[in-house]
């Protein structure tokens, strides 16, 4: 919904902040999670995420979240799915080129990342390309593995 | 220009130490003179000739010739094919490569046919949307984006391997190459972008077409405070433009395209509409010399190609140097 996903961006600040603290949790609740297998966990847990990052955020629940580098706009919502800055069709309004009533997904993102104020370590940053195999699944989960060192 | 260890047509010159690419155009630029590079026009046909004859119109006043891959997502002739003919004759081929239509595969692979085939130039875009072009019904592919695609090539080239890791025993020697647009939203971005760009493997850049000096002048300082000047070449990208009227659809129409309102006045005020749009060209390359950092111009003259060698001419972009062409 484009009224709450404009207002994620407007309090980018604290809803990455939040997101800071749920993955403090995660890490903390790591070795339970383990316990009970990720693999297990993936479907009830991308369940979740799709519910509250598809409502904050228009999340397209690509299964490799990248919000806390683009200023809690999510990427995937771009007509080219470009996942490292805005393409050069941005409209002087700052329309997206294909869909002209839509703001350029990289316009908030920018001003999200402003926000936030982490441009250097975030928006600046090279993102690999999607790996295809993830959509779908937990980004939380794969994130948690990926900084606690456990198997991807 | 030639060079003393020029090759027959179609095969490559040897590459110099600090080189990358077996190419002419990566020579002139880091020889320090300023470049002139064009967009060919494909045609809509099947037939070489249609080729030959377009890009004859450069001989003389170009370094490298850019081949455009469907641009604004309108079907022509693929820039492979023709890189494919052109580099046989051999002329510099500045291979488009847009993420629009293929996949990671299928980048890969043309990449490996276009060096072998004597191309030694890529140019990485994202593309622009199937919605703008004459088959707005297509399938957008975007696997990759245009700087994933720079990480990607710069992988084959310099650890010769694919994507998946696995090895290439002989890599594509490509100079590679990106777009910029200084003039689109969100403005304060862009000047990282380009950095984000150089950081995945841009050697050169080729902007959107410039009709805003001061906006030019802006994004270039920008760009020398974030020290991207000594490891960028970048090529001002300008063109003529046929009459106000068309100048008016196209800020309306083309996205990305801005065009202040001073040049529309300008050309409306004229008797001659495409002459001042020549005219206005070869003022803006004039202007574009002075900005530091721009090493070269890339001439982007949509149906008006027979005019490239007046514009270069007249504006002495080549500082009476003669390029490269194919003997006759």
């Amino acid at each position: 919904m484009k009224s709450v996903r404009l207002w994620s961006i407007r309090q980018s600040r604290w809803l990455n902040l939040l997101y800071e603290g749920l993955e403090a949790t995660l890490t903390l609740l790591n070795p339970l999670l383990k316990r009970i297998g990720y693999e297990r966990l993936d479907k009830p847990f991308a369940a979740i995420e799709r519910t509250v990052k598809g409502f904050l955020f228009d999340s397209q629940s690509c299964g490799q979240c990248t919000l806390g580098s683009t200023g809690m706009a999510c990427p995937m919502n771009c007509p080219k799915t470009l996942r490292n800055g805005p393409c050069g069709g941005v409209r002087q309004n700052g329309g997206c080129e294909i869909k002209p009533e839509m703001t350029c997904v990289w316009v908030n993102a920018w001003q999200g990342s402003q926000q936030i104020g982490n441009i250097e370590e975030t928006i600046k940053v090279i993102q690999p390309p999607v790996d295809n195999r993830l959509k779908g699944r937990s980004a939380w989960l794969r994130a948690l593995r990926l900084r606690t060192g456990s198997k991807v | 220009m030639s060079f003393d260890d020029e090759p027959l047509p179609g095969d490559n010159l040897p590459i110099l130490p600090g080189h990358t690419s077996p190419g002419r155009f990566e020579r002139v630029l880091r020889a320090g003179h300023f470049a002139v590079t064009a967009e060919i026009a494909p045609p809509d046909s099947a037939d070489p000739n249609d080729v030959f004859e377009r890009a004859a119109l450069f001989d003389g006043y170009v370094d490298a010739i850019n081949a455009t891959d469907s641009s604004g997502a309108n079907c022509h002739m693929s820039s492979m094919g023709i890189c494919s003919l052109l580099t046989r004759r051999g002329y510099a081929m500045i291979l488009q490569q847009s993420c629009r239509d293929r996949n990671r595969i299928a980048m890969q692979g043309d990449l490996l046919g276009a060096a072998a085939m004597g191309v030694c130039n890529v140019l990485c875009l994202s593309g622009d949307g199937v919605q703008s072009g004459d088959h707005p019904e297509a399938k957008p592919v975007f696997d990759m984006d245009s700087i994933s695609a720079l990480t990607m090539v710069r992988t084959m080239r310099d650890e010769q391997q694919f994507l998946s890791g696995r090895s290439i025993s002989a890599p594509p020697r490509l100079f590679l190459g990106a777009a910029a647009n200084p003039f689109a939203p969100p403005l304060d971005f862009r000047p990282h972008r380009m950095a984000k760009k150089i950081a995945a493997g841009a050697q050169f850049i080729q902007t959107q077409y410039c009709f805003d000096i001061d906006r030019m002048k802006t994004f270039m300082a920008q760009a020398r405070d974030l020290g991207l000047l000594e490891k960028v070449f970048v090529l001002a990208g300008v063109g003529p433009l046929a009459s106000a009227k068309a100048a008016d659809w196209i800020r309306k129409n083309v996205a990305g395209v801005h065009i202040p309102d001073a040049v529309i006045a300008r050309l409306s005020g004229a008797e001659d509409q495409k002459q001042e749009g020549v005219n206005l060209c070869i003022d803006l390359i004039e202007q574009v010399r002075e900005i530091e950092g721009i090493s070269g111009v890339h001439i982007m003259a949509y149906r008006m190609e027979d005019r490239i060698g007046e514009i270069v001419s007249r504006s002495n972009a080549l500082d009476s140097r003669a390029p490269w062409q194919p003997a006759n």
